[in-house]
Protein backbone atom coordinates (compact mmCIF):
# COMPACT_ATOMS: atom_id res chain seq x y z
CA UNK A 1 0.00 0.00 0.00
CA UNK A 2 3.05 2.25 0.12
CA UNK A 3 2.48 3.31 -3.50
CA UNK A 4 -1.15 4.11 -2.88
CA UNK A 5 -0.55 7.32 -0.97
CA UNK A 6 -1.87 5.72 2.21
CA UNK A 7 0.04 5.90 5.50
CA UNK A 8 1.70 2.77 6.89
CA UNK A 9 -0.30 1.73 9.93
CA UNK A 10 0.60 -1.11 12.27
CA UNK A 11 -0.67 -3.06 15.23
CA UNK A 12 1.87 -2.61 18.02
CA UNK A 13 0.27 -4.29 21.04
CA UNK A 14 -2.57 -6.62 21.95
CA UNK A 15 -4.17 -8.16 25.03
CA UNK A 16 -7.13 -10.54 25.23
CA UNK A 17 -9.16 -12.67 27.61
CA UNK A 18 -11.76 -15.28 26.67
CA UNK A 19 -13.56 -17.70 28.98
CA UNK A 20 -16.67 -19.84 28.66
CA UNK A 21 -18.46 -17.46 31.05
CA UNK A 22 -17.33 -14.47 33.11
CA UNK A 23 -19.92 -14.13 35.85
CA UNK A 24 -18.29 -12.28 38.76
CA UNK A 25 -16.93 -9.23 36.93
CA UNK A 26 -18.80 -6.56 35.01
CA UNK A 27 -17.66 -5.69 31.49
CA UNK A 28 -15.61 -2.71 32.64
CA UNK A 29 -14.12 -4.70 35.52
CA UNK A 30 -12.75 -7.39 33.21
CA UNK A 31 -11.72 -4.93 30.49
CA UNK A 32 -9.64 -2.59 32.69
CA UNK A 33 -6.67 -4.99 33.06
CA UNK A 34 -6.68 -5.68 29.30
CA UNK A 35 -6.79 -1.97 28.46
CA UNK A 36 -3.95 -1.30 30.91
CA UNK A 37 -1.84 -4.14 29.55
CA UNK A 38 -2.18 -3.15 25.87
CA UNK A 39 -1.11 0.40 26.71
CA UNK A 40 1.66 -0.57 29.14
CA UNK A 41 3.21 -3.01 26.63
CA UNK A 42 4.16 -0.03 24.45
CA UNK A 43 4.72 2.42 27.33
CA UNK A 44 1.72 4.62 26.50
CA UNK A 45 -1.08 6.10 28.60
CA UNK A 46 -4.59 7.04 27.53
CA UNK A 47 -3.51 10.65 27.11
CA UNK A 48 -0.99 9.51 24.46
CA UNK A 49 -3.78 8.10 22.27
CA UNK A 50 -4.87 10.24 19.34
CA UNK A 51 -8.17 8.39 19.08
CA UNK A 52 -10.06 5.64 20.90
CA UNK A 53 -12.70 3.40 19.36
CA UNK A 54 -14.63 0.45 20.80
CA UNK A 55 -17.03 -2.27 19.66
CA UNK A 56 -19.76 -3.93 21.75
CA UNK A 57 -23.50 -4.56 21.72
CA UNK A 58 -26.32 -3.40 23.98
CA UNK A 59 -28.29 -6.49 22.89
CA UNK A 60 -25.74 -8.72 24.63
CA UNK A 61 -25.52 -6.58 27.75
CA UNK A 62 -29.30 -6.09 27.89
CA UNK A 63 -28.70 -2.42 28.66
CA UNK A 64 -29.03 0.74 26.60
CA UNK A 65 -25.78 2.69 26.14
CA UNK A 66 -23.90 -0.05 27.99
CA UNK A 67 -20.65 0.94 26.28
CA UNK A 68 -20.60 4.24 28.19
CA UNK A 69 -19.82 2.43 31.46
CA UNK A 70 -16.84 0.72 29.81
CA UNK A 71 -15.29 3.99 28.60
CA UNK A 72 -14.58 4.67 32.30
CA UNK A 73 -11.94 1.96 32.05
CA UNK A 74 -9.86 3.99 29.60
CA UNK A 75 -9.41 6.81 32.11
CA UNK A 76 -11.09 9.43 29.91
CA UNK A 77 -10.13 12.50 31.99
CA UNK A 78 -9.19 15.02 30.65
CA UNK A 79 -11.75 14.30 27.87
CA UNK A 80 -10.60 12.02 25.06
CA UNK A 81 -11.46 11.77 21.36
CA UNK A 82 -13.64 8.66 21.31
CA UNK A 83 -16.11 6.67 19.22
CA UNK A 84 -18.06 3.41 19.47
CA UNK A 85 -19.48 0.99 16.92
CA UNK A 86 -22.34 -1.43 17.62
CA UNK A 87 -20.23 -3.93 15.71
CA UNK A 88 -17.41 -6.39 16.18
CA UNK A 89 -14.22 -4.61 17.28
CA UNK A 90 -12.74 -5.24 13.82
CA UNK A 91 -14.99 -2.42 12.62
CA UNK A 92 -13.76 -0.22 15.48
CA UNK A 93 -10.24 -1.00 14.26
CA UNK A 94 -11.32 0.03 10.74
CA UNK A 95 -12.66 3.35 12.02
CA UNK A 96 -9.38 3.95 13.87
CA UNK A 97 -7.45 3.03 10.69
CA UNK A 98 -9.44 5.61 8.70
CA UNK A 99 -8.84 8.20 11.41
CA UNK A 100 -5.09 7.45 11.32
CA UNK A 101 -5.13 7.76 7.52
CA UNK A 102 -6.44 11.31 7.91
CA UNK A 103 -2.96 12.09 9.16
CA UNK A 104 -3.55 14.27 12.21
CA UNK A 105 -2.88 11.52 14.77
CA UNK A 106 -0.22 8.81 15.07
CA UNK A 107 -1.70 6.46 17.69
CA UNK A 108 -5.08 4.89 18.33
CA UNK A 109 -6.53 2.62 21.00
CA UNK A 110 -9.11 0.01 20.01
CA UNK A 111 -10.99 -2.37 22.30
CA UNK A 112 -14.01 -4.63 22.08
CA UNK A 113 -15.84 -7.04 24.34
CA UNK A 114 -18.94 -9.12 24.71
CA UNK A 115 -20.61 -11.21 27.36
CA UNK A 116 -23.12 -13.63 25.86
CA UNK A 117 -23.65 -15.72 28.99
CA UNK A 118 -26.31 -13.47 30.65
CA UNK A 119 -28.79 -14.09 27.82
CA UNK A 120 -29.63 -16.67 25.18
CA UNK A 121 -27.34 -15.81 22.26
CA UNK A 122 -29.42 -17.91 19.88
CA UNK A 123 -32.39 -15.65 20.63
CA UNK A 124 -30.46 -12.40 20.87
CA UNK A 125 -29.08 -12.99 17.36
CA UNK A 126 -32.62 -13.29 15.99
CA UNK A 127 -32.98 -9.54 16.57
CA UNK A 128 -30.41 -8.82 13.85
CA UNK A 129 -32.71 -10.31 11.18
CA UNK A 130 -35.13 -8.36 8.98
CA UNK A 131 -37.52 -6.83 11.55
CA UNK A 132 -40.76 -7.27 9.55
CA UNK A 133 -40.77 -10.75 8.07
CA UNK A 134 -38.02 -12.74 9.79
CA UNK A 135 -37.22 -11.45 13.30
CA UNK A 136 -40.86 -11.84 14.51
CA UNK A 137 -40.50 -15.57 13.85
CA UNK A 138 -37.56 -15.65 16.31
CA UNK A 139 -35.43 -17.83 14.06
CA UNK A 140 -32.84 -19.66 16.12
CA UNK A 141 -29.38 -18.48 15.01
CA UNK A 142 -28.10 -22.07 14.79
CA UNK A 143 -31.12 -23.12 12.73
CA UNK A 144 -30.47 -20.31 10.22
CA UNK A 145 -26.89 -21.55 9.86
CA UNK A 146 -28.21 -25.10 9.61
CA UNK A 147 -30.41 -24.17 6.64
CA UNK A 148 -27.42 -22.51 4.95
CA UNK A 149 -25.28 -25.57 5.75
CA UNK A 150 -27.86 -27.85 4.12
CA UNK A 151 -27.77 -25.72 0.95
CA UNK A 152 -23.97 -25.83 0.98
CA UNK A 153 -23.85 -29.63 1.37
CA UNK A 154 -26.42 -30.14 -1.39
CA UNK A 155 -24.39 -27.91 -3.71
CA UNK A 156 -21.67 -30.56 -3.50
CA UNK A 157 -19.01 -27.94 -2.66
CA UNK A 158 -18.26 -29.58 0.67
CA UNK A 159 -19.07 -32.83 2.49
CA UNK A 160 -19.97 -33.52 6.12
CA UNK A 161 -16.60 -35.24 6.48
CA UNK A 162 -14.80 -32.10 5.29
CA UNK A 163 -16.73 -30.04 7.85
CA UNK A 164 -15.69 -32.54 10.54
CA UNK A 165 -12.08 -32.17 9.39
CA UNK A 166 -12.33 -28.39 9.92
CA UNK A 167 -13.81 -28.95 13.40
CA UNK A 168 -11.11 -31.48 14.29
CA UNK A 169 -8.29 -29.18 13.16
CA UNK A 170 -9.77 -26.27 15.15
CA UNK A 171 -9.73 -28.39 18.32
CA UNK A 172 -6.17 -29.54 17.66
CA UNK A 173 -4.89 -25.98 17.08
CA UNK A 174 -6.81 -24.62 20.06
CA UNK A 175 -5.14 -27.11 22.41
CA UNK A 176 -2.08 -24.82 22.60
CA UNK A 177 -4.11 -21.58 22.85
CA UNK A 178 -4.76 -20.63 26.50
CA UNK A 179 -7.55 -18.25 25.41
CA UNK A 180 -9.50 -20.92 23.56
CA UNK A 181 -12.54 -22.46 25.24
CA UNK A 182 -12.96 -25.69 23.25
CA UNK A 183 -9.53 -27.30 23.46
CA UNK A 184 -10.23 -31.04 23.74
CA UNK A 185 -8.96 -32.90 20.66
CA UNK A 186 -11.52 -35.00 18.78
CA UNK A 187 -11.01 -37.14 15.69
CA UNK A 188 -13.00 -36.70 12.47
CA UNK A 189 -14.83 -39.98 13.10
CA UNK A 190 -15.68 -38.99 16.67
CA UNK A 191 -17.12 -35.71 15.39
CA UNK A 192 -19.12 -37.48 12.67
CA UNK A 193 -20.57 -39.69 15.44
CA UNK A 194 -22.00 -36.63 17.27
CA UNK A 195 -25.78 -36.21 17.10
CA UNK A 196 -27.00 -33.27 15.02
CA UNK A 197 -27.71 -30.07 16.94
CA UNK A 198 -29.07 -28.04 14.00
CA UNK A 199 -29.21 -30.60 11.21
CA UNK A 200 -26.78 -30.92 9.41
CA UNK A 201 -24.62 -29.10 11.98
CA UNK A 202 -23.20 -31.05 14.91
CA UNK A 203 -22.02 -29.54 18.21
CA UNK A 204 -18.43 -29.43 16.91
CA UNK A 205 -19.58 -27.44 13.84
CA UNK A 206 -20.96 -24.73 16.11
CA UNK A 207 -18.85 -22.10 17.92
CA UNK A 208 -17.84 -22.49 21.54
CA UNK A 209 -19.51 -19.45 23.11
CA UNK A 210 -17.21 -17.25 25.15
CA UNK A 211 -17.27 -14.09 27.26
CA UNK A 212 -14.34 -11.71 27.10
CA UNK A 213 -12.68 -9.00 25.10
CA UNK A 214 -9.47 -7.54 23.78
CA UNK A 215 -7.52 -4.31 23.58
CA UNK A 216 -5.05 -3.12 20.96
CA UNK A 217 -2.84 -0.17 20.11
CA UNK A 218 -2.37 1.00 16.51
CA UNK A 219 0.37 3.38 15.40
CA UNK A 220 1.46 4.99 12.14
CA UNK A 221 4.85 4.97 10.43
CA UNK A 222 7.92 5.80 12.50
CA UNK A 223 5.83 6.03 15.68
CA UNK A 224 5.05 2.32 15.28
CA UNK A 225 8.76 1.50 14.88
CA UNK A 226 9.56 3.47 18.05
CA UNK A 227 6.94 1.61 20.05
CA UNK A 228 7.79 -2.03 19.29
CA UNK A 229 10.47 -4.24 17.76
CA UNK A 230 8.32 -5.73 15.05
CA UNK A 231 5.23 -3.72 14.16
CA UNK A 232 2.69 -5.70 12.18
CA UNK A 233 1.59 -3.56 9.26
CA UNK A 234 -1.94 -3.47 7.91
CA UNK A 235 -1.05 -3.63 4.18
CA UNK A 236 -4.61 -3.78 2.93
CA UNK A 237 -8.06 -3.66 4.51
CA UNK A 238 -11.56 -3.59 3.06
CA UNK A 239 -15.07 -4.47 4.14
CA UNK A 240 -18.19 -5.25 2.12
CA UNK A 241 -21.79 -6.18 2.87
CA UNK A 242 -24.02 -8.77 1.24
CA UNK A 243 -27.81 -8.38 1.07
CA UNK A 244 -29.60 -8.61 4.41
CA UNK A 245 -32.36 -10.87 3.10
CA UNK A 246 -31.08 -14.44 3.11
CA UNK A 247 -33.44 -15.45 0.29
CA UNK A 248 -31.76 -13.20 -2.28
CA UNK A 249 -28.22 -14.46 -1.58
CA UNK A 250 -26.30 -17.47 -2.83
CA UNK A 251 -25.50 -18.91 0.60
CA UNK A 252 -22.88 -21.31 -0.82
CA UNK A 253 -20.48 -18.40 -1.35
CA UNK A 254 -19.67 -15.01 0.17
CA UNK A 255 -19.51 -12.42 -2.58
CA UNK A 256 -18.76 -9.60 -0.15
CA UNK A 257 -15.80 -11.53 1.29
CA UNK A 258 -14.49 -12.23 -2.21
CA UNK A 259 -14.58 -8.52 -3.16
CA UNK A 260 -13.04 -7.45 0.16
CA UNK A 261 -10.21 -9.95 -0.36
CA UNK A 262 -9.50 -8.58 -3.84
CA UNK A 263 -9.50 -4.99 -2.60
CA UNK A 264 -7.27 -5.86 0.38
CA UNK A 265 -4.72 -7.46 -1.96
CA UNK A 266 -4.88 -11.03 -0.63
CA UNK A 267 -3.67 -12.50 -3.93
CA UNK A 268 -0.71 -10.14 -4.36
CA UNK A 269 1.85 -12.32 -2.56
CA UNK A 270 2.30 -15.58 -0.68
CA UNK A 271 0.16 -15.98 2.44
CA UNK A 272 1.66 -17.88 5.41
CA UNK A 273 -1.48 -18.23 7.50
CA UNK A 274 -5.03 -16.96 7.84
CA UNK A 275 -7.05 -16.06 10.92
CA UNK A 276 -10.66 -16.31 9.74
CA UNK A 277 -13.64 -15.24 11.83
CA UNK A 278 -15.55 -18.39 10.89
CA UNK A 279 -18.02 -19.16 13.68
CA UNK A 280 -19.25 -22.33 11.95
CA UNK A 281 -17.30 -25.00 10.07
CA UNK A 282 -19.44 -24.12 7.05
CA UNK A 283 -18.34 -20.46 7.31
CA UNK A 284 -14.71 -21.59 7.13
CA UNK A 285 -15.32 -23.77 4.06
CA UNK A 286 -17.07 -20.89 2.27
CA UNK A 287 -14.39 -18.37 3.24
CA UNK A 288 -11.42 -20.48 2.11
CA UNK A 289 -12.95 -20.58 -1.35
CA UNK A 290 -14.09 -16.93 -1.40
CA UNK A 291 -10.70 -15.65 -0.27
CA UNK A 292 -8.87 -17.94 -2.69
CA UNK A 293 -6.66 -19.50 0.00
CA UNK A 294 -4.54 -22.40 -1.23
CA UNK A 295 -3.58 -25.65 0.50
CA UNK A 296 -0.26 -24.13 1.61
CA UNK A 297 -1.99 -21.57 3.85
CA UNK A 298 -2.27 -22.54 7.53
CA UNK A 299 -5.87 -21.87 8.53
CA UNK A 300 -6.72 -20.58 12.01
CA UNK A 301 -3.59 -21.62 13.92
CA UNK A 302 -5.26 -20.22 17.07
CA UNK A 303 -8.21 -22.58 16.70
CA UNK A 304 -10.29 -19.71 15.37
CA UNK A 305 -13.73 -18.52 16.37
CA UNK A 306 -14.99 -22.13 16.49
CA UNK A 307 -12.81 -22.69 19.56
CA UNK A 308 -13.81 -19.45 21.31
CA UNK A 309 -16.51 -17.15 20.00
CA UNK A 310 -16.68 -13.91 21.96
CA UNK A 311 -19.43 -11.97 20.24
CA UNK A 312 -18.34 -8.44 19.24
CA UNK A 313 -14.63 -9.28 19.76
CA UNK A 314 -14.08 -12.52 17.80
CA UNK A 315 -13.22 -10.70 14.55
CA UNK A 316 -11.02 -8.19 16.35
CA UNK A 317 -9.24 -11.04 18.15
CA UNK A 318 -8.33 -12.53 14.73
CA UNK A 319 -6.26 -9.35 14.12
CA UNK A 320 -4.66 -9.80 17.54
CA UNK A 321 -3.86 -13.48 17.05
CA UNK A 322 -2.23 -12.72 13.68
CA UNK A 323 -0.32 -9.79 15.22
CA UNK A 324 1.13 -11.97 18.00
CA UNK A 325 2.12 -14.73 15.59
CA UNK A 326 3.89 -12.39 13.15
CA UNK A 327 5.44 -10.32 15.97
CA UNK A 328 7.15 -13.42 17.36
CA UNK A 329 8.28 -14.52 13.90
CA UNK A 330 5.82 -17.38 13.22
CA UNK A 331 5.03 -16.10 9.73
CA UNK A 332 5.48 -12.90 7.76
CA UNK A 333 2.23 -12.38 5.86
CA UNK A 334 -1.26 -13.22 7.05
CA UNK A 335 -4.85 -12.82 5.97
CA UNK A 336 -7.26 -11.69 8.66
CA UNK A 337 -11.02 -11.82 8.32
CA UNK A 338 -13.93 -10.61 10.44
CA UNK A 339 -17.63 -11.15 9.92
CA UNK A 340 -20.97 -9.87 11.19
CA UNK A 341 -24.61 -10.65 10.54
CA UNK A 342 -26.25 -13.97 9.69
CA UNK A 343 -24.40 -16.47 7.45
CA UNK A 344 -21.35 -14.31 6.64
CA UNK A 345 -23.42 -11.29 5.61
CA UNK A 346 -20.77 -8.64 6.34
CA UNK A 347 -17.10 -9.34 5.77
CA UNK A 348 -13.85 -7.53 6.42
CA UNK A 349 -10.56 -8.77 5.01
CA UNK A 350 -7.09 -7.45 5.81
CA UNK A 351 -3.54 -8.40 4.93
CA UNK A 352 -1.00 -8.11 7.76
CA UNK A 353 2.78 -8.15 7.27
CA UNK A 354 5.87 -8.04 9.43
CA UNK A 355 8.86 -5.97 8.29
CA UNK B 1 -33.14 28.30 -11.20
CA UNK B 2 -36.83 27.46 -10.96
CA UNK B 3 -37.81 23.87 -10.22
CA UNK B 4 -40.03 22.03 -12.61
CA UNK B 5 -42.45 19.68 -10.85
CA UNK B 6 -40.24 16.63 -11.37
CA UNK B 7 -37.27 18.42 -9.83
CA UNK B 8 -39.12 19.84 -6.88
CA UNK B 9 -37.69 17.95 -3.89
CA UNK B 10 -40.95 18.34 -1.98
CA UNK B 11 -43.11 16.72 -4.68
CA UNK B 12 -44.20 13.11 -4.37
CA UNK B 13 -42.12 10.61 -6.34
CA UNK B 14 -43.93 9.71 -9.57
CA UNK B 15 -44.03 6.06 -8.51
CA UNK B 16 -46.40 6.87 -5.67
CA UNK B 17 -49.00 8.30 -8.06
CA UNK B 18 -49.45 4.93 -9.76
CA UNK B 19 -52.56 3.02 -8.70
CA UNK B 20 -51.64 -0.15 -6.76
CA UNK B 21 -53.32 -3.33 -7.93
CA UNK B 22 -53.27 -6.67 -6.15
CA UNK B 23 -53.81 -10.16 -7.59
CA UNK B 24 -57.46 -11.30 -7.67
CA UNK B 25 -56.69 -14.13 -5.22
CA UNK B 26 -56.09 -11.65 -2.41
CA UNK B 27 -58.23 -8.81 -3.71
CA UNK B 28 -60.74 -9.11 -0.86
CA UNK B 29 -58.23 -9.66 1.91
CA UNK B 30 -57.94 -6.87 4.40
CA UNK B 31 -54.91 -4.67 3.69
CA UNK B 32 -52.11 -4.86 6.25
CA UNK B 33 -51.73 -1.36 7.60
CA UNK B 34 -49.13 -2.07 10.24
CA UNK B 35 -47.43 -4.90 12.08
CA UNK B 36 -46.51 -5.21 15.71
CA UNK B 37 -43.50 -7.36 16.49
CA UNK B 38 -42.96 -7.35 20.25
CA UNK B 39 -39.47 -8.21 21.39
CA UNK B 40 -38.69 -9.70 24.76
CA UNK B 41 -35.30 -11.10 25.73
CA UNK B 42 -34.51 -12.26 29.25
CA UNK B 43 -31.10 -11.90 30.83
CA UNK B 44 -29.53 -13.14 34.04
CA UNK B 45 -27.87 -9.90 35.01
CA UNK B 46 -24.70 -9.98 37.07
CA UNK B 47 -23.66 -6.51 38.19
CA UNK B 48 -19.95 -7.14 38.82
CA UNK B 49 -17.87 -7.19 41.98
CA UNK B 50 -18.17 -3.58 43.14
CA UNK B 51 -21.90 -3.24 42.52
CA UNK B 52 -22.56 -6.65 44.08
CA UNK B 53 -20.89 -5.44 47.29
CA UNK B 54 -22.95 -2.24 47.09
CA UNK B 55 -26.22 -4.15 46.66
CA UNK B 56 -25.40 -6.56 49.52
CA UNK B 57 -24.69 -3.50 51.68
CA UNK B 58 -28.10 -2.10 50.79
CA UNK B 59 -29.73 -5.07 52.53
CA UNK B 60 -27.91 -4.02 55.74
CA UNK B 61 -28.87 -0.34 55.23
CA UNK B 62 -25.22 0.42 54.46
CA UNK B 63 -23.98 2.57 51.57
CA UNK B 64 -20.74 0.98 50.35
CA UNK B 65 -18.68 3.09 47.96
CA UNK B 66 -15.20 2.59 46.48
CA UNK B 67 -12.14 4.86 46.39
CA UNK B 68 -9.71 5.62 43.57
CA UNK B 69 -6.24 4.73 44.88
CA UNK B 70 -4.66 7.39 42.68
CA UNK B 71 -6.87 10.44 43.22
CA UNK B 72 -8.59 9.53 46.49
CA UNK B 73 -12.01 10.22 44.96
CA UNK B 74 -14.92 8.22 46.37
CA UNK B 75 -17.47 6.89 43.87
CA UNK B 76 -21.02 5.82 44.72
CA UNK B 77 -22.63 3.67 43.46
CA UNK B 78 -19.27 2.01 42.76
CA UNK B 79 -18.60 0.62 39.28
CA UNK B 80 -15.27 -0.99 40.16
CA UNK B 81 -13.22 1.47 38.16
CA UNK B 82 -12.11 5.06 38.56
CA UNK B 83 -13.50 6.95 35.58
CA UNK B 84 -10.81 9.57 36.11
CA UNK B 85 -7.71 7.39 36.38
CA UNK B 86 -8.94 4.33 34.47
CA UNK B 87 -7.77 1.93 37.20
CA UNK B 88 -9.63 -0.42 39.55
CA UNK B 89 -11.06 1.24 42.66
CA UNK B 90 -10.61 -0.06 46.20
CA UNK B 91 -13.24 -0.68 48.79
CA UNK B 92 -15.62 -0.92 50.31
CA UNK B 93 -15.76 2.57 51.79
CA UNK B 94 -18.82 2.95 54.02
CA UNK B 95 -20.56 6.30 53.67
CA UNK B 96 -23.17 7.82 56.01
CA UNK B 97 -26.73 8.02 54.69
CA UNK B 98 -26.62 11.82 54.83
CA UNK B 99 -25.71 14.47 52.30
CA UNK B 100 -27.14 17.49 50.52
CA UNK B 101 -29.00 18.53 47.40
CA UNK B 102 -26.54 19.72 44.77
CA UNK B 103 -29.15 20.26 42.09
CA UNK B 104 -32.83 19.45 41.67
CA UNK B 105 -35.83 19.53 39.41
CA UNK B 106 -39.57 19.58 40.10
CA UNK B 107 -41.68 17.38 37.82
CA UNK B 108 -45.31 18.39 37.27
CA UNK B 109 -46.42 15.84 34.65
CA UNK B 110 -47.05 12.15 35.41
CA UNK B 111 -44.93 9.37 33.85
CA UNK B 112 -46.97 6.41 32.58
CA UNK B 113 -44.37 3.85 33.68
CA UNK B 114 -44.10 5.27 37.23
CA UNK B 115 -47.70 5.58 38.47
CA UNK B 116 -46.50 5.66 42.08
CA UNK B 117 -44.84 9.05 41.47
CA UNK B 118 -47.54 11.63 42.07
CA UNK B 119 -46.72 15.08 40.66
CA UNK B 120 -45.43 17.44 41.69
CA UNK B 121 -42.32 15.70 43.02
CA UNK B 122 -38.69 16.65 43.40
CA UNK B 123 -35.85 14.59 41.96
CA UNK B 124 -32.42 15.73 43.00
CA UNK B 125 -28.72 15.21 42.49
CA UNK B 126 -27.61 14.22 45.97
CA UNK B 127 -24.03 14.41 47.14
CA UNK B 128 -23.46 12.09 50.09
CA UNK B 129 -21.09 13.17 52.85
CA UNK B 130 -17.69 11.79 51.89
CA UNK B 131 -18.58 11.09 48.25
CA UNK B 132 -16.95 12.72 45.23
CA UNK B 133 -19.89 12.26 42.88
CA UNK B 134 -23.62 12.63 43.34
CA UNK B 135 -26.48 10.43 42.22
CA UNK B 136 -30.20 10.77 41.56
CA UNK B 137 -32.78 10.46 44.31
CA UNK B 138 -36.23 11.74 45.29
CA UNK B 139 -36.52 14.44 47.95
CA UNK B 140 -39.54 13.52 50.09
CA UNK B 141 -41.40 14.64 53.20
CA UNK B 142 -41.09 18.28 52.08
CA UNK B 143 -43.06 20.51 49.69
CA UNK B 144 -41.07 20.41 46.43
CA UNK B 145 -41.15 24.23 46.28
CA UNK B 146 -39.27 24.35 49.57
CA UNK B 147 -36.25 22.35 48.32
CA UNK B 148 -33.14 24.49 47.85
CA UNK B 149 -29.63 24.01 46.53
CA UNK B 150 -27.74 22.90 49.61
CA UNK B 151 -30.69 21.38 51.53
CA UNK B 152 -29.30 18.75 53.93
CA UNK B 153 -30.99 15.33 53.54
CA UNK B 154 -30.98 11.85 55.07
CA UNK B 155 -32.06 8.52 53.54
CA UNK B 156 -35.55 7.22 54.29
CA UNK B 157 -35.22 3.42 54.29
CA UNK B 158 -37.85 0.77 53.75
CA UNK B 159 -38.95 -1.08 56.92
CA UNK B 160 -36.26 -3.58 58.01
CA UNK B 161 -38.38 -6.63 57.11
CA UNK B 162 -38.75 -5.36 53.52
CA UNK B 163 -35.04 -4.75 52.82
CA UNK B 164 -33.65 -6.39 49.69
CA UNK B 165 -30.33 -6.35 47.84
CA UNK B 166 -31.56 -3.32 45.95
CA UNK B 167 -31.08 0.42 45.72
CA UNK B 168 -34.89 0.70 45.97
CA UNK B 169 -34.42 0.20 49.73
CA UNK B 170 -33.96 3.98 49.87
CA UNK B 171 -37.48 5.32 49.40
CA UNK B 172 -36.21 8.86 49.15
CA UNK B 173 -34.27 11.58 50.94
CA UNK B 174 -35.86 13.81 53.59
CA UNK B 175 -34.59 17.10 55.02
CA UNK B 176 -32.57 16.78 58.23
CA UNK B 177 -33.44 20.31 59.37
CA UNK B 178 -29.74 21.24 59.55
CA UNK B 179 -28.64 24.58 58.06
CA UNK B 180 -28.26 24.54 54.25
CA UNK B 181 -24.82 23.85 52.79
CA UNK B 182 -23.44 27.04 51.28
CA UNK B 183 -22.91 26.71 47.53
CA UNK B 184 -21.08 29.97 46.72
CA UNK B 185 -20.61 29.26 43.03
CA UNK B 186 -23.15 27.17 41.12
CA UNK B 187 -20.52 26.63 38.42
CA UNK B 188 -18.83 24.16 40.79
CA UNK B 189 -21.90 21.92 41.10
CA UNK B 190 -21.13 18.40 39.91
CA UNK B 191 -17.41 19.13 39.82
CA UNK B 192 -16.46 18.17 43.35
CA UNK B 193 -14.54 15.19 42.01
CA UNK B 194 -12.42 17.38 39.75
CA UNK B 195 -11.76 19.98 42.43
CA UNK B 196 -10.23 17.52 44.87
Amino acid sequence: MRDSGLRDIAIVSFAQRQEAAIRDESEVEFMVPLMAQAKADVGLTQQDMGFTCSGSSDFLAGQAFSFVATIDGTGPVPPISESHVEQDGAWALYEAWVKLQCGDIDTAFVYSYGRSSPGSLRDVLATQMDPYYVAPLWPDAFAIEGIAARILLESGKVSERQLAEIASRSRENAASNPNAVRRTPKSVDEILAEAYLADPLRPSDIPASADGGCAMVLAAGDRARELCDRPVWIRGIDHRIDAHTLGVRDLTTAMSARIAAEKAGVGNDKIDFAELHAPFTTSEAVLIEALGLGDDVVINPSGGALAAHTMMAAGHIRFGEAFERIARGDGDRAVVHATAGPVLQQNMVAVLEGD
Amino acid sequence: MAYTKSQDPSSRPAGLDVAVTVPDSIANVERVQSVRTPIRIEYTYTPGKALSTYLRGMKEKKILAERCPQTGQVFVPPRGVSPVAGIPTEGPVELPDTGYVESFNITRVPIASRPELEPPYCSAWILLDGASVGFMGLVINIEPESVKLGTRVRAVWKPDDELEMSATNVLGWEPTGEPDVDIPDIETIGQKGELE
